[in-house]
């Protein structure tokens, strides 16, 4: 390939970076400060106006009880926002903590861990987290928690395997027998080389857990009411979807958005910050 | 290849045991099929739901090694206990399950084909309007969650049927009664059938397509600059044999794998699916079940979708084994290529 190719290739990575952080950013500004440009808060009710149209009063409409969808939808995604980017936090984390440990120290370190993975991966995850997510009544935060739990398995491999060939450089291996702590190693030697792919991972797992958390509540495992998310709006919505769309439509306009602008910054971020992607089309 | 199969078979066996004994473990100490009972109109006395619990190995008070020892012994003898009302899960489950067949067959094909077809196009026409048309299309599509997609169907259709004036689509249940007793008989039947399908069939291959069209165009891009393609090139072949006997045919061997791996999220589609187009599939089984606490029916769910998926394992390493020979001596298999075990 040629130089200029590869370069409005690059281009094009990058533009997709712009254009998905951008939309972030819009979505982001619209979940925290929608609400106080709204004349109507979440949780007021309009006694004069029950599953009414959008109009001027009332942006998005209002629901059959008279309360704002503009006001609710925000809610919704807001909740939904912290959801995602919380699980996509915590399960990087983990997936790089234990594939970095178990790549790093190999042996029965190593064995165990994976066989922690394997057992993870065999585990029916939607059963989990529908069965337990209710019953253990621990609210929101435990479903961030569930989700977590099992979207690390894959990357920690990943992230072991390349651990493996790291180990073996030169400067790791003068780190050692200059003898330096292993926590350190990992910190200062291994983790900067897996920072991409983590970074990469991160911004995938947050459209994940968004899809995620809005399917569990649609069947009415997820969030629990008084708290809404994007995906018990519309599951509210959708028995009536067809004769009154605003009830539910733009909550699923909203998250169609938001996981389109996690992926585009997802996907950009891995063409710019993967060189052997360049390598495979050359 | 016998041997390596009988391998990879032993392997899914173990492993769909373990998820099975799993799932049966976890609904058996987190469902409460007792508060179900209890909860009848008229409340019955406390003697006689413990022996209709009994009756049905649901009983809490028993041991969770006692339970399982039952249920893994029945399930042994082919048979997944009673559901809640009594009736033998068994029953259920195979009229269930040919539901759920029927509700995703048709999609999955025409999704994994024109998915494949469509992402090998792109990769052909890389940088192109028609290829910037198709990725912008599946990033839309991926970003979409299926649950989305088939009311926005429904709303198209709804449309579609109010412009018309005919009942051009349909989207509640998998027939409506008395369509076989109409002037065409039978034929007139299946018709009805096909018309409930056109719904969900568009569904579920527009969410495969997606997926397989950003796979395949990768794949297909990573083939295109290859030697053998130049090099058959090279010895006189048209552009197009080319591409299609040298490139096609090399970039379809990854796709084995993601055919296993996406077999799962197919399922969990299609649980949606039944839930929007009102089909009694197992999908919709599963979720009533978990909310009503019946742990049979659960388990026997997550029982036949662990097999199922390890089943797609099974047909992706077949094929795999089919498409390139190396994989016969090396024994590698999609779950050690996707990073799965």
């Amino acid at each position: 390939m040629n130089r200029p190719g590869r370069t409005l290739r690059g281009l094009a990575a990058s533009r997709r970076v712009v254009i998905g952080a951008s939309l972030l950013v819009l979505l982001f500004l619209l979940a925290f400060a929608g609400p106080y440009l709204a004349p109507w808060g979440w949780e007021d009710t309009d006694f004069t106006a029950f599953r009414e149209p959008p109009s001027t009063r009332h942006w998005f409409g209002t629901t059959q009880s008279g309360r704002d969808v503009f006001a609710l939808t925000l809610r919704g995604m807001q909740k939904s926002l912290v959801i995602g980017l919380l699980v996509a936090v915590l399960s990087t984390a983990l997936a790089a903590l234990v594939g970095m440990v178990a790549g790093y120290l190999g042996g029965w370190p190593d064995r165990l861990l994976m066989w922690g993975v394997d057992l993870l991966l065999v585990l029916p995850a939607f059963l989990v987290v529908a069965v337990l997510a209710p019953s253990l009544g621990g609210g929101w935060p435990l479903l961030v928690l569930l989700l977590a739990a099992f979207l690390w398995m894959i990357t920690a491999r990943v992230v072991r395997a390349m651990t493996i060939s790291l180990r073996e450089r030169e400067y790791v291996l003068a780190a050692r027998f200059g003898g330096a702590s292993t926590p350190w190693i990992i910190r200062r030697h291994i983790l900067p080389h897996l920072a991409s792919l983590l970074i990469v991972d991160a911004g995938l797992n947050v459209s994940v857990a968004i899809m995620a958390e809005s399917g569990l509540s649609y069947f009415g495992f997820g969030v629990q009411p008084p708290d809404i998310s994007l995906g018990t709006l519309i599951a509210d919505g959708h028995g009536t979807a067809t004769a009154y769309p605003w009830l539910s439509g733009f909550a699923a306009g909203l998250l169609v958005l938001t996981v389109l602008a996690v992926n585009l910054l997802g996907d950009g971020l891995r063409d710019l910050l993967d060189p052997t992607l360049e390598k495979g089309t050359p | 290849m016998a041997g390596f199969l009988l391998r990879r078979l032993v392997n899914y066996a173990v492993l769909v045991v373990l998820a099975a004994s799993l799932s049966y473990l976890l609904a058996a100490s987190a469902l409460k099929p007792r508060a179900n009972l209890e909860d009848r109109n008229p409340r019955p006395p406390a003697a006689v739901v413990d022996a209709e619990l009994n009756r049905l190995n649901l009983n809490d008070r028993t041991p969770l090694a006692e339970r399982y020892r039952v249920w893994a012994a029945g399930v042994l003898r082919g048979d997944f206990g009673r559901t809640l009302q009594g009736e033998p899960v068994n029953d259920e489950l195979w009229r269930r399950l040919w539901v759920s067949v029927r509700l995703l067959t048709f999609g999955t094909v025409l999704g994994c084909v024109l998915g494949v077809l469509l992402g090998a196009y792109a990769a052909v026409r890389r940088d192109r309007p028609s290829d910037r048309i198709i990725t912008a299309g599946s990033y839309l599509l991926l970003s979409t969650p299926i649950f989305v997609l088939a009311v926005l169907l429904q709303i198209g259709a709804q449309k579609v049927n109010d412009t018309t004036g005919l009942q051009v689509f349909e989207w509640v249940g998998e027939t409506a009664p008395g369509s076989s007793e109409g002037t065409f008989g039978p034929l007139g039947g299946l018709g009805d059938r096909l018309r409930h399908l056109l719904l969900p069939t568009a569904a579920v291959a527009l969410a495969q397509l997606a997926l397989y069209s950003r796979y395949q165009r990768g794949m297909m891009l990573d083939v295109l600059n290859a030697d053998f393609v130049r090099t058959a090139r090279a010895k006189g072949l048209r552009h197009r044999d080319a591409l299609l006997r040298h490139g096609l045919r090399t970039a379809l061997i990854p796709m084995t794998t993601y055919f296993a791996y996406t077999f799962g999220l197919l399922l969990l589609g299609g649980m949606f699916l039944e839930e929007i187009f009102g089909w009694h599939g197992m999908g919709e089984w599963l979720v009533e079940s978990i909310i009503r606490g019946d742990v049979n029916a659960v388990a026997a769910v997550n029982c036949c979708a662990a097999a199922a998926v390890l089943l797609a394992g099974l047909v992706s390493d077949v094929l795999y084994g089919v498409l390139d020979p190396r994989v016969r001596t090396s024994g590698t298999t999609w779950t050690a290529r996707t990073g799965r075990s």
